[in-house]
């Protein structure tokens, strides 16, 4: 209908009639939700339209979570709801007034049957008529998410966006909750469908899924009864389109593109499509141009939004993970669970809210990490303290260094020296933790001729001096971490490019299975019992040596596609005795060669992993995978883990940006409750304070700018 | 933040004294490079040819290709090809390359636009080899070739920089987007471990005085009509005032750039000096 409007307005000539199969006073659903800021377009495209919707706005600024019998009130949010019923009468009587024709009760079955129209736009929803037409074009992808939801109303008008969580003897029950004009909201319940089974609902008239909701959540309706429009128990259908049109014929709105409900973005990307619509149709003399242009240029902006969309569904999917959150830092999480609202955007939102969640953050880390004293003005996450074991840090910042590849024969020199000198990160001052480049364990189990070791005596004498220069000098504490290079080894220093094999001065690859890493690249030898005994052993002496030369932390690499990490995957493990094959049996050599570990590095000192989370390979390594890895670990008291993704093989299609490997570390994190040091893009004190606040990590590994 | 100068070797009515003019203008005006872009289906110079027209007439100023579409040529011959124009400008190449965004390029050169990337990724890699071992040769000026910057918004662009090249080259856009890539170019490059610099240049557009301000809107806009609605915004993007180019300096400057190309609209030979004043 937007579209209709603003296409006769731009141009009174044109003809344009509107097929909707119902009638004209029909509607589904109940309030349709904005965020203030996306409607600046809207009152450009159509003034007298937009003034007609808004005046009919309810607006509210809050946002509630309602979470172990306790409601956290968060401000400084921007709402707008408007039941769907008046926004379409509003939109339905500016188009008649515009001269749009407007068929009802006219369901369209074959597009053939109408040939006379130059352009024809399917905003026909998800289960598209005109998309189903040519499929084939159109190339659609509907994936059908897990969870099952119901869409009802009430007469309670809540004060806020509302999230209320209702755990039963059948599983955890989840409700958005939204006002849409003076008299009535939204409710949306969600569940899993495990739940949805175990509560009959599955066999439940609508007068009974009623009931059941009402018995979850009546306490929190003022005492209205939950209402009903035809809502039925559905799945959320995320569609995407490879082609958005053809010849005449083009997608918009719901047909082509939906976002979780989650997000609230449904109706605005339609709308925003028809404006964008409207003016690729003015500006090209070309039908089919001016729908390739729309396409264009609607398309970054939906797949942003799909994007965020995903990540919120995938929250709400597996909210119950959460559940070992306290209040405050669970609202923080649900706040910022789709990436676009950082600690320092909802400090801006509302200051008071993030200092709350800073005093409960502080008292608890000081509680159990401190003296019990949070200092009288509670400090950002990032800068309260965390104990692993016997090592306290005091604050929750780290620096990972990039290997220099300037060691001669594994031993350490003045330029790692110099590097280990740059602790501080902008705005906040020293870090507590200087996670130095990984040492091999052996000289074949270096990446390149420069890499550094904890394999000879000399060593042990060059990395105690640097320790203890850094001791004297600072606060801060420094880790270390274990390597063995595995098939990667052998490779020129890594400012020529990585694993580049070397020409000359190579030694002799170990890896689980015999597979070239790159096709240029040497066959490594397939390890046997006695090599799995020696590397074991090699690893045990390098934590000797790394204890005696001081180190406070001990990480061992299995990730990024080394030793240990290529036993993990099944892309590079094809062994067929015990330690190939099952994920158990893939686990067991890197779990062995932790355990030996733990039995000879210091009780006192805290010992941990860097894990993968994902091959970024299909049929890999994946991060179910991952969860099993960090149980198991922590069944062998690992203390710490570092969530790292890709390099396993070369098909790995990694995906970059800020924060990237977060909703990872998130995930392990709260499924394993387990202390997560998360990497990956760090660079801020924000980002740090983000996923600290919202219990996503522990420690924040950032990366100093080289 | 060093700011090099495109040669107009894409603008409509460009002749040979006017490229050669220009190179020696941006030399004297102290711009650190010139940049030229590759487009096969378009009235446009060879890039290749013009920077070597360009080193012949200068001596100090940088050259680089902003960017080559890389798996449209013979890998051993643009090795070559680039370790001479190496040899013949004294070391003072750098070479961006990328994928190319237009299909007509491949079409017109008769090359399958498919699996691209992944030979742009090898093609880095067997480029270093070639310079590094000089087969086939000559060897190049600068010890292991001149340095390479790979262009591009997708993760495996950011994957294959990380991967064999020592820089990114952005296409263009106002510096929160040069950020939002740099910010990504960076995750890439600390993930692989890389410890060398990170490289970061950026493009734009400009055109100083009233006619060539639209002129150069008008070329931007043939030049891109082949991304439909984008075209409008590159031309929007276009630089047109001191105050303008300034502020946009800055901000690349403030997100971490380390070399901005800036590329002309118009083929005044004017245009040189009047930037260099308005960059003051």
């Amino acid at each position: 209908m937007y579209s209709a409007l603003l296409l006769k307005k731009d141009d009174p000539t044109r003809d344009i009639t509107l097929l909707d199969r119902n009638p004209s006073d029909a509607t589904y659903g109940w309030g349709i939700v904005f965020s203030e800021q996306t409607l600046a377009s809207f009152e450009k495209a159509d003034p007298a339209s937009y003034h007609d919707i808004t005046s009919q706005f309810v607006k509210w600024d809050a946002i509630d979570v309602h979470y172990r019998g306790q409601v956290v009130r968060s401000g400084g949010h921007v709402f707008a709801g408007i039941s769907r019923r008046q926004f379409l009468n509003s939109l339905q009587k500016h188009c008649q007034t515009a001269g749009v024709h407007l068929r009802y009760w006219t369901e369209v079955r074959d597009l053939s049957e109408y040939p006379e129209y130059d352009l024809i736009i399917g905003a026909d929803g998800f289960t598209s008529l005109v998309r189903r037409t040519y499929e084939h074009i159109f190339q659609p992808s509907l994936a059908v998410e897990a969870a099952k939801y119901i869409w009802l109303g009430t007469r309670n008008v809540f004060e806020a966006f509302t999230f209320l969580f209702q755990e039963n003897e059948h599983g955890l029950f989840q409700a958005h909750c939204y006002p849409f004009d003076t008299h009535t909201s939204t409710v949306i319940v969600e569940c899993d469908e495990g739940t949805w089974r175990r509560a009959g609902l599955d066999q439940a008239t609508e007068a009974d899924s009623l009931a059941y909701c009402e018995g979850l959540f009546g306490g929190m309706l003022s005492g209205f009864p939950l209402l009903s429009n035809r809502s039925a128990w559905i799945n959320f259908t995320t569609v995407k389109n490879k082609t958005w049109h053809y010849r005449n014929t083009v997608l918009l709105g719901d047909s082509v593109h939906t976002a979780h409900f989650s997000v609230g973005s449904g109706t605005k990307m339609a709308m925003e499509d028809a404006i964008a619509l409207t003016r690729a149709v003015r500006q090209r003399r070309d039908i089919e141009t001016a729908l390739a242009d729309y396409e264009m240029e609607r398309k970054p902006y939906v797949e942003g939004i799909q994007r965020a969309a995903q990540q919120s569904r995938s929250y709400f999917e597996h909210t119950r993970r959460y559940f070992c959150l306290e209040p405050l830092q669970f609202t923080f999480h649900l706040l910022t669970r789709s990436g676009r609202i950082s600690y320092a955007n909802l400090r801006l939102r509302d200051a008071t809210f993030v200092e709350q969640a800073d005093r409960w953050f502080a008292d608890r880390a000081f509680q159990l990490y401190g003296d019990g004293q949070t200092p009288s003005v509670a400090p950002e996450p990032a800068h309260t303290p965390l104990r692993l074991r016997g090592l306290t840090l005091s604050n929750r910042l780290a620096l990972s260094y990039p290997s220099l590849d300037a060691a001669v024969d594994g031993a350490p020199n003045d330029r790692h020296e110099e590097q280990l000198s740059r602790r501080t990160v902008k705005d906040a001052g020293e870090v507590a933790l200087l996670l130095c480049e990984p040492c091999a364990i052996s000289p074949e189990g270096r990446i390149t001729p420069g890499t550094v070791g904890l394999y000879r005596r000399e060593h042990v004498r060059g990395w105690a001096g640097l320790v203890a220069q850094i001791h004297k000098t600072s606060a801060a504490k420094v880790g270390g971490v274990l390597v063995h290079a595995g098939r990667r080894g052998a490779t020129r220093p890594r400012r020529e490019g990585l694993d580049r094999p070397l020409r000359d001065g190579g030694w002799m690859l170990l890896a689980p299975s015999p597979l070239a890493y790159t096709a240029a690249g040497q066959v490594p030898k397939e390890m046997d019992e006695a090599d799995l005994r020696q590397v074991r052993e090699e690893f045990v002496c390098g934590a000797r040596r790394a204890h005696e030369a001081g180190f406070d932390l001990l990480l061992l690499h299995m990730a990024h596609g080394y030793l240990l990490a290529s036993f993990l995957s099944p892309l590079t493990n094809r062994r067929t005795d015990h330690y190939g094959g099952s994920l158990e049996n893939r686990m067991r050599f890197p779990l062995e060669v932790f355990a030996a570990v733990r039995q000879v590095w210091p009780d006192s000192k805290p010992l941990g992993a860097a894990i993968p989370a994902t091959d970024w390979v299909k049929g890999g390594w994946g991060v179910q995978d991952a969860t099993a890895l960090a149980q198991a670990l922590q069944g062998s008291d690992c203390d710490l883990l570092t969530i790292l993704a890709g390099q396993t093989t070369l098909e790995a299609q990694p995906e970059y940006g800020p924060a990237f490997l977060t909703s990872y570390c998130d995930w392990i994190r709260n499924e394993v409750r387990l202390p997560v040091m998360a990497t990956g893009g760090l660079a801020t004190t924000d980002q740090a304070n983000t996923l600290l606040a919202a219990g996503r990590a522990d420690l924040a590994l950032l990366n100093p700018i080289p | 933040m060093r700011v090099g100068l495109g040669l107009p070797t894409t603008v409509p009515s460009v002749n040979a004294e006017l490229i050669l003019n220009w190179a020696r203008e941006a030399e004297r005006e102290k711009f650190s490079t010139l940049g030229v872009f590759d487009r096969l289906a378009y009235d446009s110079w060879d890039p290749l040819i013009a920077l070597a027209a360009a080193a012949s007439v200068t001596s100090r100023i940088g050259l680089a290709t902003a960017v080559l579409n890389g798996p449209l040529y013979n890998t051993a011959a643009l090795a070559k090809a680039l370790a001479s124009l190496d040899v013949v400008s004294n070391g003072r190449l750098v070479v961006g390359l990328a994928i190319g965004a237009r299909e007509t390029d491949y079409a017109v050169a008769g090359i399958d636009a498919r699996g691209r990337g992944q030979r742009l990724t090898e093609q880095l890699l067997a480029l270093r080899t070639h310079w590094e071992e000089g087969q086939p040769g000559p060897r190049p000026a600068q010890s292991g070739g001149p340095r390479l910057l790979v262009g591009g918004l997708s993760d495996a662009a950011f994957a294959r920089l990380a991967r064999y090249a020592h820089g990114y080259l952005h296409g263009g856009g106002p510096p929160k987007l040069f950020a939002r890539a740099a910010e990504k170019a960076r995750a890439a490059w600390t993930d692989a471990g890389r410890p060398d610099k990170l490289h970061l240049w950026g493009t734009a557009y400009y055109a100083l005085g009233q006619e060539e301000v639209e002129a150069g809107s008008r070329y931007l806009k043939d030049y891109y009509a082949f991304t439909g609605p984008f075209a409008e915004k590159v031309a929007a993007g276009l630089l047109t005032s001191s105050a303008a180019l300034r502020e946009f300096v800055q901000g690349y400057t403030d997100a971490g750039c380390d070399e901005l190309l800036l590329f002309p609209t118009v083929a005044h030979l004017s245009q040189v000096t009047r930037l260099a004043e308005a960059l003051g």
